[in-house]
């Protein structure tokens, strides 16, 4: 399958290696013309404001607003920023999840940090798809939060696919949501060796969750 | 489910300088100057007191900026701030640190604080990046902790050559290193005096094991795409910028020219009408002691 890596700026590469391993043929997405032909699109990690100038910049936005009501987009850390409603301070934005995000939540790099996040989906997708390669049973995601946003606000018709634990053990903030054929992960997948959400990602190109 | 969080990790560190690829890093002096880098698509700036080709000019010794330079760009934009210390000052580097700066640059633009050894970057939990001239050079600054590579080039003079000389060097060792056998390696370690865990890491993966951006006299949009098109990750612009005519135009030019880099109609025309670029001065009418490339061992 040809899926698309928005390669404006950012860790793109690390996203076409994951869909590379899982037999995919990635192309990378740098002008309008580049999206014809691909089942779905990942927005990588980067930095959002660059990405999002560049974008407006090449006339991507419509384009990708469009591609967005038939296939599947992705986007982790800057592309989850990218895709939604509200970033809280003026950059352009696609708008397509009803989310808001908080940019640089949790403080600057000296505060980034890495943890292990329970994603009931994942469980899901790989019993769904039998496609799954790793162990049975639910084990947790390794989530690498780099100057990571979180997702302060979801819409009504967003499914909240992973928390960071809450003070007290109690639910914490939103750090993956999914609306329909868009997600949103605030760490990077790309980073960690786990191919799972690049697995959910091709299951939602193949229509199958 | 135990749920820890690991701050300060190479992974972290390491991967900052991933979501950096593909961007331009620009060199600011001033809150204002950060505001138009960041609003021209900078992926980070590098907060300085004077840009290298002044600190050439001015002569001296060059040291880490007044942090209420540092942090009144930190205040300014919502992109990551990276900052100088001096080549083993690493009181510097612990000022920075505590400053709350994404990226420390042990850098060859300010005077050495020490002619042997390099600051322990393994020590901080921020991440730091450092020059090189070559492979063996690259690798020993990863050997100390540098999550991200930059070839020196030779700064403040606006001429590519010697970001072109040092990019060859690294890119072209790597590609002889893959090709090598095994038993050839621990000699080529010994060779290009580099750590030999590191070399072998290196020849696994087909490249450097860190993010690696070119330095050091880019000053046009083609500077940047050559360097790009070389193999480099990113780059970065100091004096090449706020040197020029018209730096908000440049800065878009060099960011854009960065990102569709093998495009040539397109880099010819964001290089279209850009004003005067900076003036320059060619790194082979530099003397010796004015060759900043050298320092760093």
């Amino acid at each position: 399958m040809d899926l698309g890596v928005l390669a404006l700026q950012g860790d793109f590469a690390e996203h076409a290696h994951a869909l590379r391993r899982l037999g995919h043929n990635p192309v990378e997405v740098r002008l309008p013309r580049d999206l014809e032909g691909l089942a779905g699109l990942i927005i990588p990690g980067g930095e959002s404001t660059t990405i999002g100038k560049l974008a407006v910049k090449y006339g991507l936005m419509q384009p990708l607003r469009v591609f967005a009501q038939t296939r599947p987009i992705w986007g982790t850390c800057a592309g989850a920023i990218f895709l939604s409603q509200d970033a809280r301070r003026p950059q352009p934005l696609l708008g397509l999840m009803d989310i808001t995000v908080a940019r640089n939540a949790f403080g600057r790099q000296v505060d980034s940090f890495e943890t292990d996040l329970d994603v009931p989906a994942l469980a899901e997708v790989e019993a769904k798809t039998a496609r799954g390669n790793g162990q049975p049973g639910p084990r947790p995601f390794h989530g690498i939060f780099i100057r990571a946003p979180l997702i302060e606000r979801a819409g009504p018709g967003v499914e909240v696919l992973a928390r960071l634990p809450g003070p007290g053990g109690g639910q914490g903030p939103i750090v993956a949501a999914r609306q329909g054929r868009l997600l949103a992960t605030a760490f990077h997948p790309e980073l960690a060796a786990d191919d799972r959400f690049h697995r959910l990602f091709v299951s939602l190109a193949r229509g199958e969750v | 489910m135990e749920q820890e969080q690991q701050v300060g990790t190479v992974a972290l560190k390491r991967g900052l300088a991933q979501m950096l690829k593909g961007g331009v890093i620009m060199d600011v002096v001033t809150a204002e100057q950060a505001r138009i880098a960041e609003d021209a698509g900078a992926v980070a700036v590098m907060a300085l007191e004077r840009v290298p080709a002044d600190i050439r000019v001015h002569g001296g010794v060059a040291r880490m900026s007044d942090p209420e330079v540092i942090l009144a760009i930190m205040d300014a934009v919502s992109i990551p701030v990276m900052a100088k210390c001096r080549i083993g000052h690493f009181v510097e580097a612990q000022i920075l640190e505590a400053l709350g700066v994404d990226y420390v640059d042990e850098s060859e633009v300010l005077t050495p604080a020490d002619e042997e050894h390099h600051v322990d970057k393994h020590a901080y939990k921020i991440p730091f990046v450092c020059g090189c001239r070559n492979l063996g050079e690259a690798l020993r600054r990863i050997g100390e902790g540098a999550a991200m590579i930059r070839t020196k080039g030779e700064a403040g003079t606006g001429d590519v050559v010697e970001a072109v000389r040092h990019a060859r060097s690294v890119l072209g060792d790597v590609r002889r290193l893959i090709t090598m056998a095994d038993a050839e390696v621990m000699a080529f370690a010994k060779e290009i005096q580099a750590p030999y865990e590191l070399v072998k890491e290196t020849k696994a993966l087909g490249r450097l094991p860190v993010v690696n951006f070119a330095a050091g006299g880019i000053a046009t949009p083609a500077d940047a795409a050559l360097m790009m098109q070389l193999g480099v990750d990113g780059v970065f612009v100091g004096s090449g910028i706020f040197k020029s005519g018209d730096p908000a135009r440049r800065a878009k030019a060099i960011v854009e020219a960065t990102t569709h880099f093998r495009d040539a109609r397109l880099l010819a025309e964001v290089s279209r009408n850009l004003g005067e670029p900076m003036v320059g001065r060619s790194a082979a009418s530099l003397s010796e002691t004015e060759m900043l490339a050298g320092r760093g061992w």
